[in-house]
């Protein structure tokens, strides 16, 4: 073989096999949840992690279709996960349960349950149909501006459903309780697969071609005949959409809703993710989200606790340092990774194959490489040869090799 | 094909255009040349819809076009080639060329070949990201853009800004063989030496205004737009210092 290094390119074209491994590696990992399920104790830390990561992962990858692909750059994400966890939880809530839930507001207005899978789909539609009524004026502003406006209707929104008048649809600053929730990890690993999968046909449609030219140069793009308004307010409501559906499996996942829980930092957290992934990479969103998740929840919880190592207390250990410890991540990532983990590349089959065949090629050629440098450094403190006689035998070395 | 009436275009309280009527025949080069401020650019916006007029009237194929939103022109067969290329860097050029034809619904194939067969060096970097690109790849990219849209009539904006003098020269030739195959267009340019040799006709634009037209040769020829385009050297010419 004359090319022992390979690039993704050179598997792109080879897409039947492509889609096979795809569609092996989705079953794998759906397997291997599924396996997780019936070998550790439920309550084991590692399922909230992949429950939480999964949620937060589709919500990520909305808010990158709206920063990292459409150049938006908004804040409103919490606002619409609120709008979709209220929606979700108040059509949900089994009517007998209404007058313990609502007992401050006689059992609240509606009187009626809808379909968990319908209710999902409604909670994004009232986040969809929010976001354009908000797009109409906002969507005319640009960059910072867009963001504090976004920004600011994300609080007003949880203002709103905090309001004591409001209590027969709300219930006010109570908590909402008693929907149907999930209990097995599957379950948010499928609603948020299927709808990043609806996001990915999307973004390499001619749609998604139309967002990434309005990111890249709004006024070609609108001389190429791209209508501005219609795809920014197109982008924005699709975005809200499934931040909407995100919230209502948050609202699941949580058990309760309560619109204190959706405030700025989470729409800060989501932006970590969409940051730390890469803009305009979904897979990086996904991954970021996981990592940061992990992070947060489990791997670096021993940061707020104090440690003993030998009696020795370890300093500046105590609760709130985590947040310390994130805050200079952040601030490295962004001085020196601004593009992320991903940049905005995707993790594609194709790349995963040349990636592994690379790592072979790599670990069989080991041996041979060790040798021959063994032999070069040899030659090069023996005899003393002049720099092009060394060049030559080491090129004619390396001929060999391969 | 394009009949422009007494146009007039104001940006706030500057008047840019101030009553310009031009006309550019079917299968024709026409060229508008003049001195930076002139008003071609913003003609040439006004044509394609990115800015209304605020008052006269922009005919295309005996239509009424003014101030119809730009997607609806670009549909009619319009395509602006804009000023400084305006490629969308991060995009591949594949990518840039599909984005050229948005409005399209069928297929792409064979205008993507025919962008191929005229602009080589685009086939050999079609993964490659626009923005990696050199200048007058670029603008390549961007003439081929505008080309997927499958234009009646393509205007360019100042196709030779910031190139080498040879690139110029290939982007004229290749300007000159798509009128060939019956895309009709309308050149603003500086380079006004290039500009004439190649076009069909010409009007000359000085501030807001048309002051002279004729075919190309004619303006060549001009002893007034010697002096003020082509930098002409007069009989007692002066070193300069």
């Amino acid at each position: 073989m004359n090319r022992t290094k390979l690039s993704y390119k050179d598997y792109q074209n080879d897409k039947k096999t492509n889609y096979a491994i795809g569609a092996i590696l989705i079953v794998a990992l759906l397997g291997g949840i599924w396996l997780l399920e019936q070998t550790i104790a439920p309550t084991h830390i590692v399922f909230s992690i992949l429950k939480k990561g999964a949620i937060y992962s589709l919500v990520a990858v909305s808010m990158n279709l709206l920063n990292g692909f459409t150049g938006l750059f908004s804040l409103g994400q919490a606002g619409f996960m609120l709008l979709g966890a209220y929606t979700y939880a108040i059509f949900t809530i089994p009517v007998e349960m209404r007058d313990s839930v609502y007992q401050y507001f006689d059992g609240g207005i509606i009187q009626f349950t809808i379909p968990v899978i319908a209710a999902l789909v409604l909670a994004g539609l009232v986040a969809a149909a929010v976001a354009a009524l908000i797009g109409l004026p906002v969507l005319r502003l640009k960059s910072d501006y867009l963001a504090i406006a976004t920004l600011g209707f994300a609080e007003i929104i949880r203002a709103i459903f905090q309001w004591d008048k409001l209590g027969v649809l709300t219930n006010g600053s109570n908590v909402l309780r008693k929907y149907p929730t999930f209990s097995s990890t599957l379950y948010p690993f499928l609603v948020a697969g299927i709808c990043i999968a609806l996001i990915c046909l999307l973004i390499n449609s001619s749609y998604g071609r139309a967002y990434k030219a309005i990111r890249d140069d709004e006024i070609a793009a609108e001389a190429m005949g791209i209508n501005l308004f219609k795809h920014k307010q197109q982008a924005f409501m699709i975005s809200s959409f499934f931040a909407g559906v995100s919230g209502a499996l948050l609202a699941m996942f949580q058990t309760t809703v309560t619109a204190s829980t959706f405030r700025v930092a989470m729409t800060y957290e989501i932006l970590l993710i969409v940051v730390i992934g890469g803009m305009g990479s979904i897979s990086g969103s996904v991954i970021g989200s996981f990592l940061y998740i992990a992070c947060s929840e489990w791997w670096l919880r021993f940061l707020d606790q104090t440690q003993f190592i030998n009696g020795w207390q370890v300093p500046l250990l105590r609760t709130g340092f985590r947040k310390v410890v994130f805050a200079v991540i952040i601030m490295i990532i962004v001085l020196f990774f601004r593009k992320g983990l991903m940049g905005d590349r995707e993790l594609s089959v194709s790349r995963i194959r040349a990636g592994l065949h690379n790592l072979i090629v790599w670990f069989a050629t080991l041996p041979a490489r060790i040798k021959g440098a063994g032999r070069r450094k040899k030659r090069q403190a023996g005899e003393k040869t002049t720099v092009t006689d060394t060049a030559q035998k080491t090129k004619q070395e390396g001929g060999a090799d391969q | 094909m394009l009949k422009i009436n007494d146009l007039k275009v104001n940006y706030g309280g500057i008047k840019a255009v101030k009553g310009i009527s031009l006309e550019v025949a079917e299968g024709s080069i026409v060229t508008l040349i003049g001195a930076n401020g002139a008003g071609k650019s913003t003609t040439l916006r006004t044509i394609s819809g990115l800015i209304r007029p605020a008052s006269g009237q922009v005919e295309f194929m005996g239509e009424n076009i003014t101030g119809l939103d730009p997607s609806s022109i670009v549909s009619r067969g319009i395509t602006l080639v804009p000023e400084g290329r305006r490629i969308f860097p991060d995009m591949t050029v594949l990518e840039n060329l599909k984005i050229g034809a948005y409005l399209r619904h069928d297929d792409l194939n064979e205008d993507i070949e025919w962008v191929y067969d005229l602009f080589p060096r685009l086939k050999e970097r079609h993964w490659q990201l626009g923005g990696t690109l050199s200048g007058g790849e670029q603008q390549m990219l961007a003439v081929g853009r505008a080309l997927m849209s499958r234009p009646r009539l393509m205007m360019m904006d100042e196709p030779s800004l910031g190139l080498a003098p040879l690139v110029v020269k290939d982007i004229f030739s290749i300007i000159r063989e798509i009128n060939k195959k019956g895309v009709t267009i309308l050149l603003i340019e500086q380079n006004a030496n290039m500009a004439l040799q190649t076009a069909d006709w010409a009007y000359v634009m000085e501030t807001g205004t048309i002051t002279m037209h004729g075919s190309g040769a004619e303006l060549l020829a001009d002893e007034r737009v010697k002096e003020a385009y082509l930098g002409k050297r007069t009989t007692q010419a002066q070193p300069q210092q």
